[in-house]
């Protein structure tokens, strides 16, 4: 596996280097700028991310200015490389809440030390946050943290009675009991869970409203505050279940001849469990049961696929073109569904050309920002009830130097709409029940089930052409 | 002397720094207040990091190692651990306090101490580590034995004879069955790596171990998933039930969430493949799809492996993602080489049912602005019209708009394409093609492989062009200038076009092109080609020449790349390494592992245990003397009054005045060390800087003499450092 983890910044200097092999000169890594810009001018700025010269492979990815750098030697799997390179990621991130080159400088020690837990001699070993908190001894140093110290605010959400102070005698238990994500030993005041199905949709509708593609990420997302070791069962509607079944054993719709599956039927694709659900469980026996994860965790994430699925908002988004010096553009949204249901935090980013002047807006509902670093307009609603309808147009005077290609190019870009919906998803996915059962402490728990439907990041519109 | 006592007091009051950065290191390191010592190895630590070379600070640091506070342990460890690599003669003088340590009642601290040791690339340390690591093999606690089965990768790497000879292999087999799921993991990780370290299978896996591992792997964590199933993969089930086992076993780890697992599941399933009849087999691969899909679901990076190895699976069971297309649509935000790659996919995907919702997807994607995007998707136009009967005349149609609405921009690649369309169907389109082609002028074109095409285009079509003769001429003309390629392609159309559509200037033509060809050409395949043309233009027979120069190309039927059998078979078995990203074979590019020279400290590997303690001895002190010395060259004055201050003030405890006494102290012997961090704590650092002190300001000299070093008598001392030493 990789043989060196090196951290840059931005410009492909070297921030924070862990050798964990030996077998290939630390010095290698100073090749990796030149051998970035040689790449990224064959390849308009975007580069691949698997660097091969000299022997040695570099795998890297790139996250808000930084360079996650796997450096290997031999024919190494570096799809697991940049699986792990991304968790550990994560897990900084976890800990500083961003990562950049000021939180890695902050917190030198406390990153070997997670370095040292997350791989050794190249094999990963934890790359789970929750598990990896119970092993570092340092405090992470974030801008938040300095000042709630300041403020002394006691605002901790977290309900435990008696935050079990580590003994730092042993360590955790997490990893040398049968459960690794759990440690023993918790106790809860109030034993709560809460579950949020969040459907995010993602689709492309083009300027002709026709839906080009549509895709909705389903998550069920587990916040749970339970004592000892709970065995959880959750269950879900037949159907759903039954679909991500066929959809596990690869059985599409076309070769099942059974009644119960109609036309107008979702397909449930790629179910994905937390590690702590029991996969053969499910499979065998249709049951979902597990121990869960103290805190939060995406229990079940799913890709729904429908063909059936109406847009959410319909809208008509035209231009005028004015000789090249003024630009008009209308955009209409009606809100596709029932008057009973409303949308909230409607947001519509319209792209604009850069550098424009003097806009002028004429809408009734909302609030319209120009947001020049973004080249875009904000069209903002704080709700949109299900059925109404409104125009927005914008009148944008163009500097006389914009060419025709520019214009054409920025209209490439299409329109953005986020929004987020409560109390229904469109997969029709329904929450039967959540049974909480400890063997040995017994109590009774309170399970909270939320319905969320939102926008995914591309839920766009294209312009038409021409 | 007043006002320097005043100046020296002022100092002290306000802690400004004396002597540079390593001098306050090295006072923060032996303070007497236990949060400061921990701040200054903080600050070692970030030092180290950007880049300073701090070994100097060794003793110092090493002085902090014996402790109750497990963070500050871990601190001290992780400087050790940073040396252990680049100056491995360093660490190994804290040997001792590793093997004390694996002894140590906490298991943290027992695995710190293992793991730091197996990072110590000397070939000696391997006889120091036999016992500890035999013992923490055998730990009773599964955090500890995890981190040591790793360790016997690190000696196996370090010494392959000793560790085989010393049975650790043995060990590491028995660890396969331990009762911890992350022991099985490492163990069957480390054995891999082993068995990749030796080209031989360490590792045989017989059905006992095969149902440990099958059920361990629901167990143990998603990395020790991944060690379990490329364990796995070397497994050769000889019988189908226990295809039938593993298949249904592992299966479930397709709806993992690690994309890692995910793909090392799909591997190991594809390795079953071929041992099931076929129906079976098609069951398992009908799994895949939505898995294959679901590896789209990440971060552009780990997408862009995952498409690559989705290309060879693809090739090798063309109808798995049937179904799937859509999932592989571009994003408008995914970075370049991920949408050329998507596309790459797409018009692998497309069949019979999805290719007209595919084409008119390329057609939005040819209308973006990033010409490689466009070309991509024009070439995609291209590919499945080939492929695909149905909707070859859609493609046209589209192709047509394209050159109608975007012209100059997109009429290269689609000067290439049409070439394909024409060896595909050489005739139903010609209408339609013909009249992008027919107006063409050659300046249009630059790249040579539009150009070939062009001419390629114009001699099999020669009645359809009008003015051709014109276009010719200036061909002929330009002729010099072509790439080899090009020159050959014109070569080709000006004898074809003599031969099918003579005209009276024709045999013009061709006598200054084969003049040109044959006499300012350096490129031989040119020279022998227009050499050849010519003997059989001379002969009589003209069926003969047209037979050869008019032969027709056979009929294309795809213009998608593929892999030699042999090499798919290869990348097949190699997917999600390195080359299944490059479409080589890892043996090509990938020096195997004989001659290892990068061997940081080969030099030091066969000296014996002490001459290296010496050396990294001889190390630190002058290391200390550079850094203080460059540092503080203008500091001679206030040496020479430290050095004064520590006479008049000494009292008990500073005794040593000699650091190399000092560091013989600190790593002769277990016992010792406690008691020398206490006495001599405080006045180490000082009294090494006082003996250099007056040495220098005596000779004011600024670099480092060895003298000092080899002999420790106070022979170079002024005499009132004598009388500091003769107190004791």
């Amino acid at each position: 596996m990789a043989s060196i983890v090196a951290f840059l910044d931005s410009k492909a200097r070297l921030l924070l280097l862990r050798d964990y092999k030996g077998d290939i000169p630390v010095s290698v890594i100073d090749e990796f700028p030149l051998l970035l810009l040689k790449q990224e001018q064959g390849l308009n700025n975007s580069s691949e991310p698997i660097i091969y010269s000299n022997g040695i492979s570099y795998t890297f990815i790139q996250n808000d200015g930084i360079y996650t750098v796997g450096i290997s030697k031999c024919d190494v799997n570096v799809f697991t490389i940049l699986v792990f390179l991304s968790k550990l990621n994560d897990a900084l991130i976890k800990h500083f809440k961003k990562l950049n080159e000021f939180s890695i400088k902050d917190n030198y020690s406390i990153i070997y030390e997670l370095l040292d837990e997350m791989m050794d001699f190249g094999i990963p070993q934890i790359t789970d946050d929750l598990v990896l908190k119970d092993y570092i001894t340092q405090q992470s140093i974030t801008f938040e943290k300095l000042i709630s110290n300041v403020s002394n605010s006691a605002t901790s959400t977290h309900r435990k009675i008696k935050q079990s102070k580590q003994d730092r005698r042993a360590p955790p238990t997490t990893i040398t009991n049968q459960i690794s994500w759990r440690k023993e030993g918790l106790k809860y005041k109030k034993n709560e869970a809460y579950l949020d199905v969040i459907e995010s949709i993602d689709m492309l509708i083009n300027s002709r409203g026709q839906m080009l593609t549509s895709e909705i990420y389903g998550k069920i997302k587990l916040k749970s505050y339970l004592s000892g070791m709970p065995e959880l069962q959750l269950g879900l509607n037949e159907k759903f279940i039954n679909s991500g079944l066929n959809s596990i054993k690869g059985l599409t719709s076309d070769n099942i001849n059974n009644e119960s599956i109609t036309k107008s039927s979702i397909e449930v694709e790629d179910v994905k469990f937390h590690q702590c659900v029991q996969l053969e469980k499910f499979e065998n026996d249709k049951i979902i049961t597990f121990i869960p994860p103290d805190g939060e965790c995406d229990l079940i994430t799913y890709r729904v696929h429908s063909d059936i699925l109406k847009p959410l908002f319909l809208i008509e988004y035209k231009f005028k073109n004015h000789s090249n010096t003024r630009l008009e553009i209308m955009v209409k949204v009606r809100a596709n569904f029932k008057n009973k249901i409303s949308a909230n935090k409607v947001e519509i980013r319209i792209p604009v050309p850069e550098e424009i002047d003097s806009p002028k807006f004429h809408y009734q509902k909302g609030k319209l920002k120009y947001l020049p670093d973004e080249n875009t307009l904000r069209w903002k609603f704080h709700k949109i009830e299900g059925g109404k309808e409104y125009v927005m147009i914008a009148e944008l005077m163009l500097l006389s130097l914009v060419s025709e290609s520019e214009l054409k190019q920025f209209r490439k870009i299409p329109l953005n709409i986020k929004f987020e919906m409560q109390g229904f998803v469109t997969s029709g996915l329904q929450v039967r029940y959540l049974k909480i059962h400890e063997p040995h402490l017994n109590y009774n728990s309170y399970p909270y089930v939320r319905y969320i439907t939102r926008s995914g990041d591309n839920y766009e519109i294209r312009s038409s052409n021409v | 002397m007043t006002s320097k006592i005043i100046e020296r007091k002022f100092r002290k009051f306000f802690n400004i720094p004396k002597k540079g950065e390593n001098y306050e290191f090295r006072s923060g390191l032996v303070s007497q207040y236990a949060d400061e010592r921990k701040d200054t190895i903080q600050r070692v630590i970030a030092a180290m990091t950007t880049g300073k070379d701090v070994s100097a600070l060794f003793p110092d640091v090493l002085k902090n190692i014996a402790t109750h506070d497990l963070e500050q342990k871990k601190l001290v460890y992780l400087y050790l651990m940073n040396y252990a690599k680049t100056h491995p003669e360093l660490v190994i003088l804290a040997t001792n306090t590793f093997i004390r340590d694996t002894e140590d009642p906490n298991p943290l601290i027992r695995s710190l101490a293992i793991r730091t040791m197996g990072c110590i690339r000397v070939d000696k340390m391997v006889d120091y580590m036999a016992i500890p690591l035999k013992r923490t093999l055998k730990d009773d606690n599964p955090y500890v034995r995890k981190t040591a089965v790793i360790c016997v990768a690190k000696l196996f790497e370090l010494n392959p004879t000793v560790c085989m000879e010393q049975g650790f292999l043995e060990y590491l087999l028995e660890l396969v069955e331990d009762s911890n799921q992350m022991v099985v993991a490492n163990s069957v990780a480390a054995l891999l790596e082993i068995s990749k370290k030796t080209q031989k299978n360490v590792f045989k896996i017989d059905d006992q171990i095969l149902n440990k591992l099958l059920s361990t792997l629901n167990e143990c964590s998603e990395w020790g998933r991944v060690s379990i199933l490329s364990s796995l993969l070397e497994y050769d089930a000889n019988n189908l039930s226990d295809v039938h086992n593993i298949i249904e076993k592992i299966s479930p780890q397709l709806q993992h969430e690690n994309p890692a697992v995910v793909l090392s599941t799909i591997k190991v399933l594809i390795k079953q493949l071929n041992k099931l009849p076929s129906n079976e087999s098609n069951n398992v691969l009908n799994r895949l799809s939505s898995p294959l899909c679901s590896l789209l679901n990440t971060s552009p990076e780990i997408q862009f492996v995952a498409l690559k190895n989705i290309r060879i699976l693809l090739e090798k069971y063309p109808t798995i993602l049937d179904k799937e297309l859509r999932a592989f649509f571009i994003k408008y935000n995914d970075p370049l080489y991920l949408k050329l790659e998507k596309i790459e996919l797409m018009t692998r995907i497309a069949n019979e049912e999805n290719c007209m919702l595919l084409l008119s997807e390329l057609r939005e994607y040819s209308m973006e602005f990033d010409i490689d995007l466009v070309n991509r998707a024009i070439q995609g136009i291209g590919q499945i019209a080939v492929k695909i009967q149905k909707c070859s005349k859609k493609a046209v149609e589209i192709l047509y708009e394209l050159f109608i609405n975007k012209g100059e921009f997109v009429v290269e690649e689609i000067v290439v394409v049409i070439q394909n369309i024409l060896r595909r169907y050489p005739t139903e389109y010609i209408s339609n093609v013909i009249t992008v082609i027919a107006d063409l002028r050659f300046d249009d074109l630059n790249r040579s492989e539009s150009l070939t095409s062009y001419m390629w285009i114009l001699s099999e079509y020669p009645r359809e062009i009008p003015h051709l003769e014109d276009k010719l001429n200036v061909i002929v003309e330009n002729f010099d200038e072509f790439e080899s390629t090009v020159q050959s392609a014109a070569l080709s159309l000006v004898v074809k076009i003599s031969l099918s559509r003579p005209t009276p200037n024709t045999p013009h033509l061709l006598q200054t092109i084969l003049n040109k060809a044959t006499q300012d050409v350096e490129n031989v395949d040119v020279r022998d080609k227009a050499y050849l043309y010519w003997r059989l233009l001379s002969t009589d027979d003209k069926k003969l020449q047209e037979e050869i120069i008019l032969a027709k190309l056979p009929i294309l039927n795809s213009a998608i790349e593929t892999f030699t059998p042999g090499l798919l078979e290869e990348l097949v078995n190699d997917l999600g390494n390195l080359s299944s990203v490059f479409y080589k074979p890892a043996s090509s590019f990938i020096k195997l592992d004989g001659s290892d020279s990068f061997f940081t400290s080969s030099e030091l590997q066969n000296k014996k245990l002490e001459e290296l303690q010496q050396i990294a001895k001889n190390e630190i002190v002058s290391n200390a003397v550079k850094a203080d010395n460059l540092l503080d060259l203008d500091d001679d004055d206030n040496n020479e009054d430290d050095e004064n201050n520590n006479a008049g003030g000494l009292l008990g405890g500073d005794n040593s005045g000699d650091i190399l006494n000092e560091l013989n102290d600190l790593f002769s012997g277990l016992n010792t060390t406690s008691g020398t961090t206490n006495n001599s704590s405080s006045a180490a650092s000082n009294n090494l800087l006082s003996i250099l002190g007056g040495f220098d300001s005596a000779t004011a000299s600024p670099s480092p003499k060895p003298a000092p070093f080899q002999n420790s008598d106070s022979s170079n001392k002024k005499p009132g450092n004598d009388d500091i030493l003769n107190l004791f």
